[in-house]
């Protein structure tokens, strides 16, 4: 990476540079002859009398006056096209430079040796890439554009001005030198304090990152007061630093200013003297005192970029020696294909293999085994014995300060990821999941280049600049909408067979179940999978005849019918029948919509929703007096909100039941705001007799019968011959409420559920919505355990030939620790796999075990021969 | 009203006899119906308890496990309650219970009767008055045993 901001711009633009620099040069004559030529136009077109004979041309006065400001407006349009175009095309260079330099810093990130990861906070390394390099970017396109732009001005100026006569020209520019020397050293005192504001503001950064990913635990230590505290701190250093850093700039300002006015003084005073000694004319004062007028402007564009160069090349030292660190991976050991694969053969070396992170403590020590290939090993030991780094060291991913890793006769420590990143494997705890589709993580592993184009509406000569762009900020050549999944790699291009191995590593993860249950519970889009939505209307009717042919199902869900009141159900989603797309309909509101309310009064329930919504507030208050308002049942039984309980109790005090009809406005809104959350089978308060069960059955007709046309879009109505697309999977094959009261009963309808999908063969297409499923940022829409799983899954879907583990089951149930753990043990018989196991007494599946204890290996051998010798393996068993 | 139905149930079960109606209202509000089929098993012995049940409606068979197998040991029919030590300390179930009829119940839950209990103590209070008395009525029990088994004892040594 280039070491100063001119060497990064130097090597990537130096061509673009001289071209804009070349143009600008171009104009020079052209802003000369727009100075020169008002002079002519008053000089000679307006105060002398004659004609004037021009390229063999005669023009009386008048036409030489046309003839001049035609000039005049010509050379001035091209001034003014020149500069646009400079400037636009400056802003294109800049935002390339931008663009490469955050690119550059990315793939440094990307090389980063691990342990330097340690010292670098996430949060300083967005603030650097992100904000920080934002001005050096944009400082990039001016870097040469602009002191030839505003340089070339004030010098084109200056020349007019000393043509003009030398000593005005002199007065002109006398100040220049006091400023040239003043300046510069209060601008390095703003230097030191920009160091120090970037190093601060960095801070800031880093502690809101730590903020952000430490929230539970500083809540849970009431730190709050304290961490604001100490933010207030860093706010108040940056407030300082900014402060004195305005105050500085703020006094270069005025003395910039101060100066600019003195000039004129000097003009008046020194020119005056000399046009009252007849030395020089009137007019050539007058012109000069114009000419430094004008210089002001470039004058002082220079000095800004004087100061925003300074700021920048700050900026630019300071982020680029974050992003050098000792030991950054070459980019050609990320770049370069492998020459050959690696063949696992004969046996496993270690060699002395050292790691220290600091200068006197060695976490690996000397570390030398000798293991055959193939063979699963466990890497046991106490906490801190160098598990984790032996690890990471095996995979590659770390490198030993010194000693090496061979594999028969390929030394793999160093060798480039290309190679080992595709036939070694590693998960550590926790593993991380990447944004993207559940089945995008699974074949992260296989995604090492693009290896066909996109086929995309997108057409060829758009695709072709796209790319073309990328190249000219140095950007990745490869085209992230491209094909990158490498199915051949594993022999998965059949896609029925990859559906059948991903379903098969799924279960060996124990994670097919889970990816199961998110499919039930994801929506389709029903314009990309029409043929499943059929099939699961035909699943929808086979769970209707199965429900309704067995007494024992047939009381555990109450079905969706359009003509009859479900009792499972709300009296809202009675009324409603159908599911709010948006927030229009919303459960929570719909008293709220007028609509609603006109439906109800169209039907004539205005007057018996009020009387239920009374009695169910009666019943409320009696039940939910005496409880305190945080109670937990509010939320769970409560129709009314603990806050708004001595409201109600008020309003029944104020209302008279026999009267509801001459309630105020606010008080009917009240009271009917509580029916629609009633449901007949739960609450069992016996509100919604057959009688109202009819009426709302009318309402329900009545509301969509009515509905108008900007409504429609709001709601999905529930129709027994059509798939709901705004509701999930199995909602749409139960299409009904699971019934309240029913022993067991969400248990037994999951178990006909699936019962029904395998006998459609519908399965397969549940589990690939499931694997549709976003994973989130980092994996945040799963569970940690699910995460570690999905990566196994991940893992061992690369097919590896070598997988290193570091407690990669961690975070999984005890139950299913074991079973994962020997499932991937029987996965890996034949290949190799090196396993940091943290509970010893597992050591007995494998083949062959290792000791570590402070970073040295103090056992080797199978674990029968271990545990015979009564030895430490044996006591770290024991003590475990 | 079935809410009204079910407090009046639960007011003919002993240990919530004493209990002031307002109090069993809610206990009922925020209990659910569960309904049992023919065979349904209510409760497994061993298992850990985490409810007991009311009988609203129909009969189940106590059963315990022996060296023989299950037997019978009891039956319970409307209105009774079974499971009640679930909720009042943490033992695994003592019997198996199955329905033997279509049963419906309400099912108090630890949690829920837990709930009421912290809120209210005197309910606290007036289901220790009733679980006293039964240990009074259980230990006197127990002397009358006790003291007749030595009476068989003492007329005929081993």
């Amino acid at each position: 990476m280039p070491p100063t901001i001119f060497s990064f711009i130097n090597r990537y633009s130096w061509r673009k540079q001289l071209y804009i620099v070349a143009i600008t040069v171009m104009m020079y004559p052209v802003l000369y002859a727009t100075f020169e030529l008002p002079k002519m136009i008053v000089n000679d077109a307006l105060s002398q009398q004659r004609s004037h004979e021009y390229f063999g041309f005669n023009f009386t006065q008048l036409e030489y006056l046309w003839l001049l400001c035609g000039l005049f407006l010509i050379f001035v349009s091209v001034s003014g096209g020149i500069k646009y175009y400079v400037q636009v095309y400056q802003g294109i260079l800049g935002e390339r430079m931008l663009r490469r330099l955050r690119y550059l810093l990315y793939s440094h990130v990307l090389r980063f040796p691990l342990p330097h990861f340690r010292r670098v906070s996430q949060g300083e390394l967005v603030q650097m890439i992100n904000a920080e390099v934002e001005p050096v970017g944009g400082f990039a396109g001016d870097a040469y554009a602009t002191v030839a732009l505003q340089g070339g001005t004030l010098l084109t100026i200056l020349t007019f001005t000393f043509l003009q006569d030398p000593i005005l020209g002199f007065a002109a520019i006398s100040l220049y030198p006091f400023q040239a020397y003043v300046i510069p050293k209060l601008q390095r005192q703003v230097n030191q304090l920009g160091k120090l504001r970037v190093r601060q503001v960095r801070r800031l950064a880093e502690k809101i990152s730590e903020t952000v990913a430490g929230v539970r635990d500083i809540r849970e230590s009431d730190a709050t007061r304290y961490e604001r505290a100490r933010f207030t701190k860093e706010l108040g250093v940056v407030y300082e630093i900014r402060l004195q850093i305005y105050k500085k700039k703020f006094l270069i300002k005025f003395i910039n200013n101060f100066l600019a006015q003195f000039a004129p003084f000097l003009f008046y005073a020194i020119g005056g003297y000399l046009v009252l000694q007849g030395n020089i004319t009137l007019g050539a004062l007058v012109a000069v005192l114009t000419a430094h007028e004008k210089m002001a402007s470039p004058w002082k564009e220079l000095l800004a970029y004087y100061q925003l160069m300074m700021d920048v090349r700050i900026k630019y030292d300071q982020v680029i020696n974050q992003f050098v660190p000792i030991g950054l991976i070459d980019a050609t050991k990320q770049d370069d294909e492998p020459d050959q694969d690696i063949a696992f053969e004969g046996s496993l070396r270690a060699n002395n293999l050292t790691v220290a992170f600091d200068a006197d403590s060695h976490v690996l020590d000397a570390v030398t085994f000798e293991v055959d290939l193939p063979s699963r090993v466990a890497i046991v030991g106490p906490a801190g014995a160098g598990k984790e780094e032996l690890a990471l060291v095996l995979a590659n991913l770390l490198a030993p300060d010194s000693g090496r890793v061979l594999i028969g006769d390929v030394e793999i420590t160093g060798l480039a990821e290309t190679a080992t990143g595709r036939q070694l494997a590693f998960v550590g705890n926790p593993a991380s999941i990447m944004s993207g589709t559940i089945q995008d993580n699974l074949f992260y592993g296989l995604k090492y280049r693009p290896i066909e184009p996109k086929s995309s509406e997108e057409g060829e000569a758009e695709q072709k600049k796209r790319i073309e762009e990328n190249e000219k900020s140095g950007n990745s050549l490869f085209d992230a909408e491209a094909e990158w999944t490498d199915y051949s790699k594993v022999g998965l291009e059949d896609p029925q067979k990859r559906l059948e191995t991903i379903n098969a590593v799924l279960r060996l993860v124990l994670l097919d179940q889970e990816i199961y249950g998110l499919g039930l519970r994801s929506r389709i889009d029903l314009t990309a999978s029409e043929d499943l939505a059929a099939k699961l209307l035909e699943a929808r009717r086979e769970m209707f005849e199965r429900l309704s042919s067995d007494e024992r199902l047939s009381r555990l869900v109450e079905a969706f019918d359009p003509e009859a009141y479900n009792t499972n159900a709300t009296l809202g989603e009675n009324l409603l029948f159908g599911t709010p797309v948006d927030e229009t309909f919303n459960m929570d509101n719909l008293a709220e919509h007028p609509y609603v309310m006109e439906t109800i009064e169209a039907v004539g329930l205005t007057g018996e929703l009020r009387e239920v919504g009374f009695k169910l507030a009666s019943t409320m208050v009696e039940l939910f007096a005496e409880l305190p308002p945080d109670h937990e049942y509010f939320r769970q039984f409560s129709f009314i909100q603990a806050d708004d309980l001595p409201e109600y109790r008020n309003l029944l005090t104020r209302v008279e039941p026999d009267r509801l009809d001459k309630v105020s406005a606010d008080d009917g809104r009240r009271l009917l705001a509580l029916p629609f959350k009633l449901i007949p089978a739960r609450h069992r308060l016996g509100l919604v007799e057959d009688d109202l069960q009819e009426r709302i059955l009318n309402a329900r007709r009545y509301f969509r019968d009515n509905l108008p046309e900007h409504l429609k879009a709001a709601i999905a109505f529930f129709d027994p011959d059509e798939y709901n697309e705004e509701i999930s999977i199995q909602d749409n094959v139960l299409f009904g409420k699971i019934a309240y009261g029913q022993a067991q009963a969400s248990h037994q309808v999951g178990l006909l559920l699936a019962e029904i999908l395998d006998k459609l063969d519908l399965r397969e297409r549940v589990v690939a919505e499931g694997l549709a499923h976003e994973c989130g940022s980092a994996g945040s829409r799963l569970s940690a355990s699910q995460r570690q799983k999905l990566a196994l899954a991940r893992e061992i879907i690369k097919h590896p030939d070598m997988l290193v583990l570091y407690d990669p089951t961690g975070p999984l149930d005890a139950g299913e620790q074991t079973v994962v753990r020997q499932n991937i043990i029987e996965e890996f018989e034949g290949r190799t796999v090196f396993w940091a196991i943290n509970d010893p007494s597992w050591a007995g599946v494998f083949d062959h075990v290792l000791v570590l204890d402070r970073g040295r290996i103090v056992e080797s051998g199978s674990p029968d021969e271990l545990a015979t010798k009564g030895s430490s393996f044996v006591e770290i068993t024991k003590a475990a | 009203m079935t809410l009204q139905k079910d407090v009046e149930v639960l007011r003919g079960v002993p240990l919530f006899a004493k209990v002031e109606p307002s109090k069993l209202k809610l206990l009922a509000f925020t209990s659910e119906h569960l309904e049992f089929l023919p065979g349904d098993i209510i409760c497994k012995q061993g298992d850990v308890g985490d409810a007991a049940y009311v009988l609203l409606e129909g009969n189940a068979d106590i059963l315990v496990n022996t060296k023989d197998g299950q037997v019978k040991v009891a039956e319970i029919n409307q209105h009774d309650i079974v499971g009640e030590i679930a909720i009042l300390c943490d033992v695994p179930r003592t019997a198996t219970v199955a329905a033997t009829s279509r049963v419906s119940t309400i099912r108090i839950s630890k949690d829920g009767f837990f709930n009421l209990v912290t809120q209210f103590p005197q309910v606290g209070v007036e289901v220790m008055h009733e679980l006293a008395s039964r240990l009074h009525h259980t230990t006197q029990r127990l002397t009358e045993a006790s003291s007749r088994l030595r009476q068989v004892e003492g007329a005929d040594p081993p």
